[in-house]
């Protein structure tokens, strides 16, 4: 296939706008290529976009689609063609999730937050899940015998457990949520801040991060530690959030990448004392990134209206669902984590939905180096992903930025510094957030770019970067990016203006880390402990089994695997 | 041969440490299972072949015979009801939503005459709730209301529940205050600290009470509900702000008396509250292994998790309109595929006799009254013993089942898909006969 004429933005390779070919062969880019020849001529062409932190599968999703069937009529769309049906707005159907990904010119989704013991569910979803290229990171930061290691200072067999955990799990990378406060609610309660411990269990939120971080760096693994801070959510945590950067500053990453990767940081730029003093701080964040190269983090924007909340982060909605005396699920895993899920509407007329609004793009507008700042919405927390195109339309414009926040409140202007930010982004900045960034950020080498070698994954949009101002003509902008003239997904046009046309199985990730076989051994003295004590299934039920991953990309990492080449 | 940590998949409890003794392809012994567990690993006589119906009697054919005069039936139905999916594997359930949407049928599953009212419930509140080894490691204290494991699912207390010893619970069952709440002493009721024995019907209010005695607000609350002191109720409200870590169980002694769904609201909604003064959780016991995966498959597929009508290509729920015997009751369906279940038995009598009038199709290891009813009858392999697939329990968790002996029957997975080739052959021969 040969991609003619297309203005291309591809930031890893250092191409920021340019008309070229591109040419797949073989599901990947090439030099040159014959057969079928898509005319892009002034159009945009990206890599296909990769989302490196969204909610598609698994339990939390599917207790969501269970207890909002409000939600589920939102999005229908009968089965055609090469269909199944679609169904829901912020908590989709699989194939609704594949399908709206791909219209949008997105090729790469990685499922954000998978207990080890419910892995199988996540994985069977993910399958269920057409066209898109995936994964799932895997959550230890409320897990015991996580937690036993760090108390015991045991590094190497923390790195053991991680290993088989994420081998148990078929899971990418270690997701740590609100640390020691999943274990806490198990009782009803929380830990209030980085140095406070974890009831019966002698240990901090600090020292189970940091411990997971050198265990990731131990097992050299593609993505850095992917962290959901204490206190998220909360007014004044702005606090927690620098505490907790700071205390990640010795980690030397064993990678080309961060040491950590803070995800949806507008839910922990909050400042004040409570929800009537509330303000942005996203300032002092940006601020903080702007100064050190160790983190990178992923907006987490917020838009006004319907979301379903779905975190971890247990106690945290049980909180959403007093505040808003909405419906409220919670899901409490043995041994390793809590969860909930609560509905939500963010509304215009309320301050402090408003200046969530604006704090996420503060973070992203103030924070220098788009490498360090990912364009998501936690999908479905902040808003669904099909809203992409409108924070990308937001980032880009300052009039439109203006004529949103005259429609709200007035003191707005007085908890926020956005209406003072002029900088609108141009198209490269928006591939880097969209594409090249999340892939970097993840350790992903074949994705975020069209250097040879590279996934086939492209999307063109109908719109042409060097005739429209997309300050001015920010409604072009979004329509365009809704609605990919082309997608293209390994070679495959899966979408043809808003019209899927193909749907080929994409491929799921996982990390494969080898540990060393001493520190093996002790770990399973204890493991065979707690499945004879503590678990309610048996160990070799456990893990999930090869059928469930049909299509599997094992990267491996561990002892004695190498560096990984940095991109572009 | 010993097979090992082999699942049970008899009930919800979804047991994974039983092992099985397998001579010359046969189940000779099952070892830790309950006595329902057990019989249903050991099995008993088998629908022989095919069959079907002719002159009024089932005749044996072969299975192609029979997928072909399924898909007949189904393809000449105007809205055909796919019914059953508790006790098979989701592998196979995936493939009666995808035959569903083909032929443009309704899927419902046994649910529906069993825990939908917990799903209208939970769609209404949410459901707060734990994995079952949570309940273990952690819960001081049970309350079992309206249900009886001790006869429905043996081994619940045992593995998970009332006599369960966890990390924070090392003395099981004697540091722990179970309570029961039903309409009748239960065997289930032998082994608690407390039984509260309610007037049939009065689910509601006492829950009601129960919760304004949580909140502080007593006082408003009569001398007597549902046939209960309100000092008893008090000092079962103070034994619920007094547990550490609680657990409510419930079953269709709660979710199929007056009020129905509305006392699955008021439960959850207790729940809630107490977790204002401490940690509570509530489950719904389920009943057959895998009918928690019919509700998750078709929740992931469909969008929602019973019920669903796929006659206008895309998924529509209206459960009193698009449930089993909601369409029966209104004569909406002619015909039916009754998978892994036995409506026969168990739908109201007026229901049942709406589904004899209309073309049956079955698909079941065993025989039961429903084939008496049937037109097809197509005999399968047994899931969870002679299949392999995924179930999931009653908290949600996703296992997989192993198979024990091998069949020379196919799987209800391959079934399906005898059944949905012969529809899409079928139907393009339509159209080229409708072309010509």
């Amino acid at each position: 296939m040969i991609i003619r004429g297309g203005i291309v933005y591809d930031p890893a390779n250092g191409i920021f706008g340019e008309e070229m070919d591109i040419c797949i062969d073989g599901g990947r880019i090439v030099e040159d290529a014959k057969g079928e020849v898509i005319d892009a001529r002034g159009l945009l062409v990206m890599p296909g976009g990769v989302d490196a932190h969204t909610h598609i599968a698994g339990k939390k999703m599917n207790t969501g689609r269970i207890m909002r069937p409000d939600d589920s009529r939102l999005g229908t769309e009968p089965r055609s063609g090469v269909c199944r049906p679609s169904t829901g707005y912020t908590v989709p159907n699989c194939y609704a999730m594949g399908y709206r990904y791909a219209r949008m010119g997105y090729t790469t989704a990685f499922e954000a937050a998978t207990p080890i013991i419910e892995a199988r569910h996540t994985h069977e979803e993910l399958e269920e899940i057409p066209i898109l290229d995936k994964g799932a990171l895997t959550l230890f930061g409320n897990n015991w015998e996580v937690m036993e290691c760090v108390h015991d200072k045991d590094i190497a067999k923390l790195a053991a457990y991680v290993a088989w955990g994420l081998r148990a799990a078929r899971g990418y990378g270690i997701k740590i949520v609100n640390p020691g406060g999943g274990e806490a609610w198990g009782f009803g309660s929380n830990v209030k801040g980085l140095y406070d411990p974890v009831p019966n269990f002698d240990v901090t939120p600090a020292e189970i991060i940091h411990a997971l971080a050198e265990a990731n760096e131990m097992l050299r693994l593609p993505h850095s530690i992917h962290l959901h801070f204490n206190n998220l959510g909360k007014p004044g945590n702005y606090t927690t959030a620098l505490e907790t950067l700071e205390a990640l500053k010795d980690i030397k990453p064993s990678r080309m990448r961060q040491a950590v990767h803070v995800t949806h940081m507008q839910f922990s730029a909050y400042g004040g004392t409570s929800w009537r003093d509330f303000e942005s701080k996203a300032s002092v964040i940006a601020d903080y990134l702007n100064r050190h190269d160790h983190a990178t983090m992923d907006m987490g924007q917020l838009l006004f209206g319907a979301a379903t909340t779905m975190t971890a982060d247990a106690p945290l909605e049980y909180g959403n669902a007093r505040l808003t005396h909405n419906k409220w699920s919670n899901h409490d895993i043995e041994l390793e984590e809590s969860s909930g899920v609560v509905p939500m509407v963010y509304l215009r007329k309320m301050l402090v939905n408003a200046v969530q609004w604006a704090i996420g793009l503060e973070l992203a507008l103030l924070t220098e180096d788009p490498w360090k700042v990912l364009m998501t919405t936690d999908s479905p927390n902040g808003s669904p992903f099909v809203n992409y195109p409108e924070v990308i339309a937001l980032l880009m414009s300052k009039p439109k930025r203006d004529s949103e926040m005259a429609t709200l409140h007035a003191e707005l202007s007085k908890r926020t510094s956005l209406g003072g930010i002029e900088r609108e982004m141009d198209w490269s900045e928006i591939a880097i957030m969209t594409r090249a960034a999340p892939a970097r950020i993840l350790g992903l080498e074949d994705k975020g770019h069209l250097g040879l070698g590279a996934d086939g994954d492209v999307s063109i949009y109908n719109l042409s970067p060097e005739e429209v101002d997309a300050s001015k003509e920010h409604a072009t902008v979004k329509k365009a990016l809704a609605t990919a003239k082309y997608t293209i997904k390994s070679g495959i046009v899966v979408c043809k203006d808003g019209e899927i046309i193909a749907t080929p199985r994409g491929k799921t990730y996982w990390v494969d880390a080898a540990a060393l076989q001493a520190d093996m051994d002790r770990l399973m003295v204890d493991l065979r402990d707690k499945f004879e004590r503590y678990y309610s299934v048996q160990m070799s039920n456990y893990a999930v089994q090869d059928v469930y991953v049909t299509n599997p990309k094992v990267i491996k990492a561990g002892l004695g695997a190498e560096p990984l080449k940095e991109v572009a | 041969m010993m097979v090992e940590d082999a699942i049970c998949s008899f009930c919800g409890c979804l047991c994974d440490d039983i092992n099985v003794e397998v001579e010359e392809n046969n189940v000779k012994r099952v070892r830790h299972a309950c006595r329902l567990g057990s019989s249903k690993i050991m099995g008993h006589e088998r629908i022989r072949s095919p069959m079907v119906r002719k002159d009024g009697e089932l005749k044996e054919v072969s299975y192609q015979q029979a997928y072909e005069r399924a898909a007949e039936i189904l393809l000449a139905a105007s809205k055909p009801l796919l019914y059953g999916w508790a006790s098979t594997v989701c592998e196979a359930q995936k493939k009666g939503i995808l035959l569903a949407e083909e032929v443009g049928g309704v899927l419902d599953s046994t649910a529906t005459v069993c825990h939908g009212p917990s799903v209208i419930g939970i769609e209404e509140k949410g459901l707060p709730g734990a994995t079952l080894g949570q309940v273990k490691n952690r819960a001081d204290t049970i309350v079992f209301w309206g249900c009886n494991p001790a006869e429905a699912h043996p081994r619940h207390s045992l593995r998970y529940s009332s006599n369960a010893c966890g990390r924070f619970t090392p003395e099981g069952r004697s540091a722990k205050r179970i309570i029961v709440v039903d309409v009748r002493e239960t065997r289930t009721s032998k082994n608690a600290d407390k039984q509260v024995i309610i007037q049939p019907g009065t689910d509601y209010e006492v829950i009601s009470a129960l919760r304004m005695l949580v909140a502080g607000k007593g006082d408003v609350v009569p001398d007597e509900v549902g046939g209960v002191a309100k000092k008893e109720l008090a000092s079962l409200a103070q034994m619920l702000l007094a547990a550490k870590f609680g657990a409510v169980f419930f079953g269709l002694g709660i979710t199929h008396s007056r009020g129905r769904y509305k006392n699955i609201d008021n439960a959850l909604s207790l729940v809630a509250d107490l977790n204002s003064h401490t940690k509570f959780v509530i489950m719904p016991m389920r009943g057959h292994y895998n009918v928690g995966g019919i509700g998750q498959v078709l929740a992931w597929s469909s969008g929602y998790p019973m019920s669903v009508d796929f006659t206008r290509q895309a998924p529509y729920f209206n459960p009193g309109e698009t449930a089993a015997c909601d369409l029966l009751a209104k004569a909406d369906t002619d015909a039916a595929l009754i998978i892994a279940a036995d409506p026969a038995s168990n739908f109201p009598r007026k229901i049942v006799e709406e589904l004899a009038k209309m073309p049956i199709i079955q698909i079941d290891p065993y025989e039961n009254p429903t084939t008496l009813l049937a037109d097809v009858v197509i005999p399968s392999a047994i899931a969870g013993v002679e299949a392999e697939g995924t179930a999931y329990r009653m908290d949600g968790l996703a296992l997989r089942m192993r198979k024990l002996v091998n069949s020379s029957y196919p799987s209800d997975e391959e079934i399906l898909d005898g059944i949905l080739e012969c529809v899409r052959s079928l139907r393009s021969a339509m159209r080229m006969q409708g072309g010509a």
